[in-house]
């Protein structure tokens, strides 16, 4: 499957869970498929999406969270994975969208190819971690993860295919941040 | 304040709603961390790396929690593209305790070069500070207060040797 096509898969599903973005394509691809005040674009600070989102799932234990993740992102953070198996959270879902490559500064390989991810995740201690190949895998897989007590970890395979002339998020920085900020205060109806 | 100690410390930012802690030990900060290990207002989160412990406290503050990271100050380095590319540029503040190893030369050899120039990569980054000592606490923490609420930026308390207990 082409990354394109996971986002397609996967960002209908959402409802109004906060999702922390890896930065580079990933922001942008999903910016540009479906812009939402509950994403949170990490435009910067490369590996820091998996810390941010741990930092929201636990203090917001009522809400489900997601991160976002890439490979290279999740390469330059290991250790985090390490921080999310011994805080486990119950309401973090952690995805990361594998093109084995650091595909934003020119698809230079990464070392994803030759490192299965999901074993480290499920090794360090997250509860669950799938592998998905197939597009027809996504959907049942993360509303299974979603329904399910975390941490879990879905890592989902896929073609590097980003049109280098998707737009860049056009939101600033601090509107990012005042946007989901607002979408994480209490509306009754927090699940 | 009648005694400055560990305690009597965090219990002033507790009061000041800081209750979400995470760093990566320093003996400096030893006495500080075991208090907060035992304090039932606040938490404590053991992080890897310094800057995982700047994207968890962005997702606390994010979610409405007023954030501390505990570090010594080789952890600097690490954290300066996390404070550079996501904290000034968003406007998420965090409260920074930072321990000043090699603070005029004397120290392992290790922390003489970053223990002369923490203070001034804190100054080419913008980011504002103070040295904490017993008799400005009050002023310090004010002037931090009106960064981090007011501002909406990180304030960094630099910490020298002997002004918390060590317990090792
Ligand atoms: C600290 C740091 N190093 C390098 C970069 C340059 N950079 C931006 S995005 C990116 C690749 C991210 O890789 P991955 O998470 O696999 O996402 P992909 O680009 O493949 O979608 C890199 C290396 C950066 N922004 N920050
Ligand atoms: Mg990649």
């Amino acid at each position: 499957m082409k990354g394109t096509e996971a986002f397609q898969e996967l960002l209908p599903l959402l409802n109004d869970e906060p999702v922390v973005h890896a930065n580079g394509y990933i922001c942008r691809e999903s910016f540009n498929i479906k812009d939402r005040e509950a994403n949170f674009y990490m435009i910067g600070s490369m590996g820091l999406a998996s810390s941010i989102g741990l930092g929201v799932a636990l203090c917001k234990p009522n809400r489900k969270v997601i991160v976002l993740d890439g490979d290279g992102n999740v390469l330059m953070a290991m250790g985090t994975l390490a921080m999310i198996a011994a805080q486990a959270p119950k309401n973090l879902v952690h995805v990361v969208i594998d093109n084995e490559v650091y595909e934003s500064t020119g698809s230079q390989r990464s070392l994803s190819n030759q490192v299965p991810l999901e074993q480290i995740a499920k090794s360090s201690g997250y509860r669950e971690a799938v592998r998905v190949d197939k597009k027809e895998e996504i959907k049942p897989v993360f509303e299974k993860l979603m329904n399910s007590t975390g941490p879990s970890f879905m890592l989902i395979k896929v073609e590097p295919c980003f049109d280098p002339k998707t737009g860049r998020v056009t939101h600033t920085p601090e509107e990012i941040t005042h946007r989901f900020m607002k979408s994480l205060q209490p509306t009754g109806n927090e699940r | 304040m009648t005694s400055f100690t560990s305690q009597t410390f965090i219990d002033r930012l507790i009061q000041e709603n800081f209750k979400f802690f995470t760093g990566v030990p320093c003996s400096l900060l030893s006495g500080l961390i075991s208090y907060l290990e035992e304090v039932e207002d606040a938490r404590y989160i053991p992080s890897v790396r310094e800057d995982s412990a700047v994207g968890l406290c962005a997702g606390a503050y994010l979610s409405g929690s007023l954030p501390v990271l505990l570090m010594q100050n080789s952890g600097l380095g690490y954290c300066l593209n996390a404070f550079t590319s996501l904290n000034l540029i968003y406007r998420i503040p965090v409260l920074v305790i930072m321990s000043w190893r090699g603070q005029g030369g004397k120290d392992a050899p290790e922390h003489i070069i970053m223990g002369d120039i923490s203070q001034k990569l804190l100054e080419t980054a913008g980011m504002d500070y103070a040295v904490l000592k017993p008799e400005n606490c009050d002023q310090v923490l004010e002037t931090a207060l009106q960064k981090i609420n007011g501002e909406k930026l990180p304030y960094t308390l630099i910490i020298e040797k002997g002004l918390f207990d060590e317990r090792h």
